[in-house]
């Protein structure tokens, strides 16, 4: 593979889909956790945490839809079009979200805060399993017909899977999460906080394994260029070593570098992914000759290398500020009078 | 109902409520910017707790704003798939510039503006509420780039053919100074400024009628005026300057704006009527050579007529019309409206004036009205093309997405938007009851002034 401009984008593309996965993967976690505790004062505290950040956690995703609409807009037609009332759900459950983070602790009543807080969690939750389900149907393939439209439907979708690729995005987002939280948490909330984070390390290595074999077993275009390229294996080696870092960290309190292990877990995961993709961006069930590719459903090269430039300008200025904006809210979480 | 219309009024309802709340975060962040710079200048602490007190309200639209600006994003590819392949190219840069440029630097540093209040210096957090201003801002550049590209298409060539034929920037400078951008950003900008001055106006004299927060909402209500004076009269500029680029660039829009059939020299502008479609003339009053001279700056050119264009060439003509006519009218109210309100307000007798307080009050849904009436104009008016004279609307719906999944996700986003604006409605509802928090007046931690020896 040589590195022209079609396979730089499909890299950019990957990154950040990859920042959104490390980013809002915490914010979805901390959200899929949010019933676990019933005290109002913890769950405000849960919110808090990400209550500076979320929002720009999520621009990666708009940010990568639209680079993905701008670098190849054949997939961008092809995915949302055909994956219709997945992504309508997938928006519903964003926009629930959102403004349950918003709205919640607005006013003091019981059912006000319940059910801003199930629209919290269940959004969450349903966003994970959404975006990881649809990850899972673009690793199996979907139907592609000569036009390049999707020729499936809503419920051919819904196969196991892609729903197990769904429940491990889910599992990996509330490991992610709960660490995050513990990091960003003290007393109580901190302690529970740690014992969720130990199951769903349980829970997620559970999940990962099941995918791992079934993958290998099921799919095994997504392993062929490991196969041809042996020395890749090393990325697999790094993800589990990542994965197995975690709780060995989090026993020796170094919360940090679990956290930092679990973002390594996610990133690597998402190189394994792409790695096997490659260079398919839609792979065609049961006809591989209508696949999507980075070259057949591409932007011009002119195009590609204005947004090259553009994102050359714009990435290393939003990466500043995102971290000096991580800078100014380190530490614990304080509750106060601006708090959600 | 056929999966083109429902398509049409699911694009159209779910951009028209979403776009209730950007003019407002544009509007609200400029003049969040003039409180806290005076703040800085004027170590009046009053300036703070206007700045604090604004700011939840921004928080508020900013929220909506985004859950709702996803969804559109999105859209073009769930219900516009085969437009999207035809303009990705050209039209999807913008759309990524957007994100790249303007949603992280507003999203970024609203975390500053929110919650940073005690965690940095004023001056750093001075920083953050501009940036957070100028991503706002920036949001509405790439998005007038992108629709005045549908408007007024430049900087292209069609490659491939059937099928396959799609846009492919050739001068991405020409794409982006396509020629009808400038006064249409112009235009936008002034009418989201419009939109956030007027809240601020509105609330303000609620609260001089009420007898309440009578110092801030003084302070607040004489900023405010002058950027709704401002503001309405720029409108007035630049919406003369973007309907001259109308007629220039898409003048069977200007034609059916105006209801003008034949082409005519000495054309008259209607102030007030509507149209008879099927005598092909205007009821209502006009005022003789105007048009002509609006067109073209002077008193005699020929303004042309939609009888120039074949009939499957025009947009609705009705509907262009009114929704125009309303806009303009709106936007004149207003310019009245804040021009009263400021001249009393100088003379110091405004307090007094029970009826323009209240007139104040209502003036909050003037832009938002004018805001949506004006997109609705220009976009009904841009049919029957999705991209004009190059791509009809028809041609750019997604291949594969049948009418009842439209129906479901219509049925779904009603649901959704209903809720949402109840609760918005009543959260300001609130905000504004509970009013400014005089805590706020004494600003504490890194906020202090240090101690003068």
């Amino acid at each position: 593979m040589h590195l022209d401009l079609y396979t730089i984008w499909f890299i950019l593309v990957g990154v950040l889909l990859t920042g959104y996965a490390v980013l809002d993967g915490f914010d979805l976690g901390i959200g899929a956790l949010h019933l676990f505790t019933s005290k109002d004062q913890e769950r405000r505290v849960m919110i808090n945490a990400i209550g500076p950040v979320w929002d720009g956690n999520e621009v990666w995703l708009v940010t990568g839809g639209g680079a993905m609409f701008a670098a190849f807009p054949n997939v961008y037609a092809t995915v949302f079009s055909g994956f219709y009332l997945a992504l309508m759900l997938l928006l519903a459950s964003l926009i629930f979200r959102a403004v349950a983070i918003e709205f919640r602790s607005k006013q003091p009543m019981y059912w006000w805060r319940q059910m801003w807080d199930i629209g919290f969690a269940g959004g969450s939750i349903l966003s994970s399993l959404l975006i990881g389900t649809a990850l899972g149907n673009i690793a199996w393939g979907v139907p592609v017909d000569a036009n390049g439209e999707f020729a499936g439907t809503f419920l051919g979708l819904l196969t196991p899977y892609p729903l197990l690729v769904g429940v491990t995005t889910v599992a990996l987002f509330m490991m992610h999460g709960a660490i995050y939280g513990v990091l960003k948490t003290e007393g109580e909330l901190h302690d529970k906080l740690r014992r969720w984070a130990m199951n769903s390390i349980i829970f997620f290595v559970i999940s990962a394994v099941t995918l791992t074999m079934a993958t290998l077993l099921f799919v095994p275009h997504m392993a062929a260029r490991v196969r041809e390229h042996p020395w890749l294996f090393s990325v697999a080696l790094a993800n589990m070593l990542a994965i197995a870092n975690i709780p060995r960290e989090f026993h020796r309190g170094n919360d940090g570098v679990a956290f930092l292990s679990s973002c390594a877990a996610i990133v690597t995961l998402m190189a394994l992914f792409a790695l096997n993709l490659f260079p398919y961006l839609v792979y065609s069930l049961p006809h591989p000759e209508n696949s999507l590719t980075i070259y057949n459903a591409a932007s011009s090269p002119k195009t590609l290398g204005i947004m090259l430039l553009i994102a050359g300008i714009g990435v290393p200025v939003v990466v500043a500020y995102t971290i000096s904006i991580y800078w100014i809210f380190r530490g614990k979480v304080k509750l106060d009078h601006m708090s959600y | 109902m056929d999966v083109l219309t429902l398509s049409r009024i699911q694009f159209g309802a779910t951009i028209a409520f979403h776009y209730l709340y950007p003019p407002l975060s544009i509007g609200l962040g400029l003049l969040l910017v003039l409180m806290e710079g005076a703040w800085l200048r004027t170590r009046n602490d009053l300036y703070h707790q206007m700045a604090r007190f604004w700011t939840k309200v921004f928080a508020l639209t900013f929220a909506i704003g985004v859950a709702t600006g996803i969804v559109m994003e999105f859209e073009f590819g769930t219900n516009w798939a085969s437009y999207s392949r035809f303009v990705g190219d050209v039209f999807g840069s913008a759309l990524a510039a957007e994100g790249i440029f303007a949603f992280f630097l507003e999203s970024g540093f609203l975390a500053v503006l929110l919650f940073g209040w005690d965690k940095v210096g004023r001056k750093t957090h001075f920083f953050a509420t501009c940036m957070v201003a100028l991503g706002a801002h920036f949001s509405a550049v790439w998005i007038v780039v992108a629709n005045s590209w549908m408007q007024t298409p430049a900087g292209y060539h069609l490659v491939g053919s059937g099928m396959h034929a799609r846009a492919e920037v050739t001068d991405f400078w020409q794409v982006v100074f396509n020629p009808s951008m400038l006064e249409r950003l112009f235009h936008t900008i002034c009418g989201a400024w419009s939109a956030g001055s007027f809240l601020v106006v509105s609330v303000s004299a609620w609260y001089l009628l009420k007898g309440k927060h009578l110092e801030f909402a003084s302070k607040s209500l004489k900023l405010a005026l002058i950027v709704a004076l401002v503001a309405s009269l720029l409108q007035a500029f630049s919406g003369h300057l973007s309907a001259q680029g109308v007629g220039r660039n898409q003048p069977a829009k200007l034609a059916a704006f105006e209801g003008l059939y034949q082409t005519t020299s000495n054309a008259p502008l209607v102030l007030a009527g509507i149209v008879d479609e099927k005598n092909e003339r205007v009821v209502g009053i006009s005022a003789p050579f105007l048009l002509s001279f609006l067109a073209h700056n002077d008193f005699h050119s020929p303004v042309t007529g939609l009888n120039e264009f074949k009939p499957q060439d025009r947009p609705p003509v009705q509907a262009s019309f009114l929704f125009f006519h309303g806009m303009v009218a709106i936007g004149f109210v207003l310019i009245l409206i804040a021009a009263l309100g400021f001249l009393y307000f100088k003379h110091g007798t405004l307090h007094q004036r029970r009826w323009l307080l209240w007139l104040l009050v209502f003036s909050v849904f003037g832009p938002q009205l004018a805001n949506q009436l004006g997109w609705f104009a220009a976009e009904v008016g841009r049919q029957p093309w999705i991209v004009y004279g190059v791509m009809r609307t028809p041609e750019g719906l997604s291949a594969v997405v049948k009418a009842n999944v439209v129906v479901a996700s219509l049925i779904l986003f009603t649901v959704i938007y209903f809720l949402l604006f109840t609760v918005f409605i009543y959260l300001l509802h609130q905000k504004i009851q509970h009013g400014p928090d005089d805590a706020d007046l004494i600003p504490a931690g890194k906020l202090a002034l240090p101690p003068e020896i």
